[in-house]
């Protein structure tokens, strides 16, 4: 049973309008790669005019359009459009749905030995209002006035009066409507659909991470789905939720009611992107730790630390969200309360990657391009995390706080911790979603590429930081004297991204050609123990033959006595 | 291939997929609901003024009775259809739907009234949050009507071939409905009575 067995349904039902779990999976993770390459390209532009401001922007300046760039040369307003939609495509468009859509989609109900999610029409349904929310996200640049100009975080007043919101808002809604459902589905499909002898504490990490990340979907979206209503409301019916009283733009005073609260938005905002943030990272440590187990032949060492760690850091990341905010003059009480929570929300995260680390010691490591990757996400990660320890703080906080320092912070967790995670997990898992392996020559190029390109964009941007660079500046901060000794910085970091973005074509050539040229595989080529190895390679509609039954622990290696260096779940004890 | 637990539920976690399913759909539904009240205080906490005496509390008086009563006919529906009374769950489940029609009537009245004086959600914060919030909630109504309306059509030909799946659905419009009462009670008290 290699090839799908779909009975008599069509290419549509089959390929597209699928209700299969890996279908909808690989849809996910496809659309999202595309996005984060749309959202990348959209900073290879943005990194230009930091380098070079108020310069013609070579071969493509004139693509642009002159609503956008005149003569080549990038408009202010340009510049915001670019900025928002970059982080707003790379969280929810990009990373969001290629770790949870994609990764927990294909691999989560293959790892519990389920035949499909719990709800497969409804796991479909959430990728086509995903793909809505995101193409008219994508549109909004089409239309007259452009996309949204007022960062990912919509901050009113400034996101209510600019044009190019009501598009973002819309999209938003849908999105979240999309996460509702998968996560709803994630959920139901990890408790009731675990196969027999599958117990909570025999499941793999990584479907304890997707599981845990369900239930921020579920919880901490809903406040930002009703915050999306209002501010829409503000902008379609002239309501003033957001608008406080007495605002003049351009030197008229706005014809609005007034008596609105723009912190409220802030809060509504973070509730929800505080948590959104561990989405990020979650289903990127459930990744490393496969991938890790695998590549060490041995246990993951502290495996019950990992599960109440994840649990534990779910729970606190709702209860931080205010540390975003401490510029908003919250006063000492509430500042002390999210500043306690901060430091403590930090120490499940030191034992999740302590664990890993750990997990290291005595093992006889595979280099393996997966490996290679996970092994990287575990400093890249820890860097990120430390410099975020200074931001919690707000002593240290105040002069960081909208400086390239934060830039330079959530960019280590983002994109060489949580993206080279995604990147493992692609290497490990692609044989299991086609049969094939990827190129591991190739995929060496990719990762050291990667990781050399990705520390010059990101490092110096914590020397920027630190000397007072504000981010979200058009010309990169060329108006300010302070400014002047950083700006050099500009130039490399424009270099290394472009380099990075080279860097991307193995990968892609990889993606591609290995479909076709790839060494066919058996059902286990890691030699893994977790049960999505006992399907298929690629496995048909309904993954395995008969219902797995699932004996032991998901990470048995180097058994002592064991024949060989792997000893699966779902291999009966030898009696 | 059938997923299991559709009908049957699982021994050892004692729910059936869908019941699970809408308790996580209605604890989502708290955190809509929860934002949005807190929203409202903290609003309201910052207004110089609260005209609420212009909110018609006779009407909503009448729709809390009328929402009050549908959730009861909705539990003899459910009641019924588990008892296998066919005929009595219909009468009940369509008893329902008129009751919730009737809500969704005083409510346009109400509104209709507001904009015939000349009263929009642009005008003060306190409208602002009186037609954003029953808004919310008058869209849950009509998500709930539209469900039980395909219970009572092309949805009811699950009975004859799966009874029991029939009444899981049943149960689950019946949760969701009991919310969306609890919700109307909240709605009721903070908005037209303090
Ligand atoms: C583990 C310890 C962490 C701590 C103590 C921490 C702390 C903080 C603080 C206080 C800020 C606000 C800084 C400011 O605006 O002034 C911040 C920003 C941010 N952090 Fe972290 N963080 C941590 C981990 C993470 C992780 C794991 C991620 C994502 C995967 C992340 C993503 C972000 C993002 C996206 C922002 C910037 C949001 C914006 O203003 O646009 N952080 N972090
Ligand atoms: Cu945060």
């Amino acid at each position: 049973m290699t090839a799908p067995v779909h009975g008599s349904a069509s290419f549509w039902r089959t390929y597209v309008f699928s209700q299969d779990h890996k279908v909808v999976g690989i849809q996910y993770a496809v659309t999202g790669l595309l996005f984060l390459l749309l959202g990348f390209t959209l900073m290879m532009i943005m990194r230009w005019q930091l380098a070079y401001p108020l310069r013609p922007i070579p071969i493509i300046g004139g693509w642009l359009g002159s609503a956008n760039a005149p003569g080549g040369i990038m408009l202010p307003e340009f510049y915001n459009q670019l900025g928002a939609m970059h982080g707003t495509i790379m969280v929810f468009l990009g990373v969001v749905p290629l770790a949870v859509g994609g990764f927990g989609n294909f691999v989560m109900p293959l790892q519990i030995g389920a035949s499909d999610m719990a709800f497969p029409k409804m796991n479909m349904a959430s990728y086509w209002v995903y793909l809505c929310g995101g193409l008219i996200m994508v549109a909004s640049f089409f239309v007259t006035g452009g996309a949204a100009q007022s960062g990912w975080t919509s901050y009113p007043p400034l996101a209510v009066i600019a044009p190019g919101q009501t598009l973002w808002l819309i999209g938003m809604v849908l999105l979240i409507t999309s996460s509702l459902l998968g996560s709803i589905n994630t959920i139901v499909t990890v408790v009731q659909l675990r196969a027999p002898g599958l117990t909570w504490m025999r499941l793999p990490f990584f479907v304890w991470a997707q599981f845990v990340t369900a239930f921020l979907l579920l919880l901490a979206f809903p406040p930002l789905e009703a915050a999306g209503a209002l501010q829409l409301m503000d902008r379609l019916a002239g309501t003033s939720f957001f608008m406080p009283s007495g605002l003049v733009v351009t030197g008229q005073p706005l014809p609005i009611s007034g008596g609105g609260n723009p912190l409220l938005w802030q809060h509504l905002f973070w509730f929800l992107a505080h948590p959104e943030v561990y989405v990020l990272i979650l289903p990127a440590m459930g990744i490393v730790a496969e991938v890790i187990a695998n590549n060490t032949r041995k246990p993951l060492w502290g495996y019950r630390a990992l599960v109440y760690a994840v649990g534990f850091l779910g729970f606190m990341s709702m209860t931080v969200w205010a540390h975003h905010m401490y510029m908003t003059g919250m006063g000492t009480t509430m500042s002390t309360f999210f500043q306690i929570t901060t430091m403590v929300i930090s120490i499940p995260s030191v034992v999740i990657l302590t664990v890993l680390m750990l997990s290291l010691w005595g093992g006889s490591i595979r280099f393996t391009t997966p490996m290679l990757f996970a092994l990287a996400f575990l400093p890249m990660f820890g860097l990120g995390g430390l410099t975020g320890l200074p931001l919690g703080l707000a002593p240290t906080d105040i002069p960081l706080h909208d400086t390239y320092y934060v830039i330079g912070h959530f960019h280590y967790v983002v994109a060489p911790g949580t993206i080279f995670a995604l990147f493992a997990g692609i290497y490990y898992w692609f044989p299991k979603a086609t049969g094939r392996m990827m190129h591991e020559g190739l995929g060496r190029i990719h990762f050291w590429g990667s990781l050399i390109c990705m520390n010059i964009v990101f490092m110096p941007m914590f020397i920027q930081g630190l000397g007072g660079m504000n981010r979200r500046l058009y010309d990169g901060g060329l108006q300010y004297a302070h400014n002047a000794p950083l700006l050099k910085w500009h130039v490399v970091i424009a270099m290394a991204a472009w380099t990075l973005g080279l860097f991307q074509l193995p990968f892609i050539a990889n993606f591609f050609g290995s479909l076709k040229w790839g060494t066919p595989v058996d059902r286990n080529p890691w030699h893994a123990t977790t049960l999505e190895w006992l399907a298929p390679s690629p496995p048909g509609h309904g993954n395995f033959q008969t219902i797995p039954t699932a004996y032991r622990g998901p990470y048995e290696y180097s058994v002592p006595g064991a024949a060989t260096d792997f000893t699966p779940q779902f291999e009966p004890d030898a009696q | 291939m059938e997923i299991p637990y559709t009908v049957e539920a699982r021994p050892d976690t004692g729910w059936t997929n869908g019941k699970l399913a809408m308790w996580l759909f209605l604890a989502s539904e708290v955190m809509l609901f929860g934002a949005l009240f807190s929203s409202y205080v903290i609003l309201r906490a910052g207004a110089t003024d609260w005209p609420r005496e212009s909110l018609n509390v006779g009407a909503a008086s009448v729709n809390t009775l009328l929402l009050l009563a549908s959730s009861l006919m909705i539990s003899k529906a459910r009641a019924a259809a588990t008892g296998g009374d066919w005929p009595s769950h219909r009468r009940w489940l369509w008893t329902t739907v008129v009751l919730g029609f009737v809500f969704l009537g005083i409510k346009s009245f109400e509104y209709s009234e507001h904009l015939a004086h000349g009263e929009y959600p642009s005008n003060s914060t306190f409208l602002a949050v009186y037609f954003t919030l029953t808004g919310f909630h008058a869209l849950h109504i009509v998500g709930g009507l539209l469900v039980m309306l395909y219970l009572l059509g092309p949805g009811a030909r699950l009975y004859t071939r799966n009874p029991r799946h029939f009444v899981n659905r049943v149960e689950c419009t019946a949760l969701y409905w009991h919310f969306v009462d609890v919700i109307w009670l909240c709605l009721f008290t903070l908005l037209y009575l303090v």
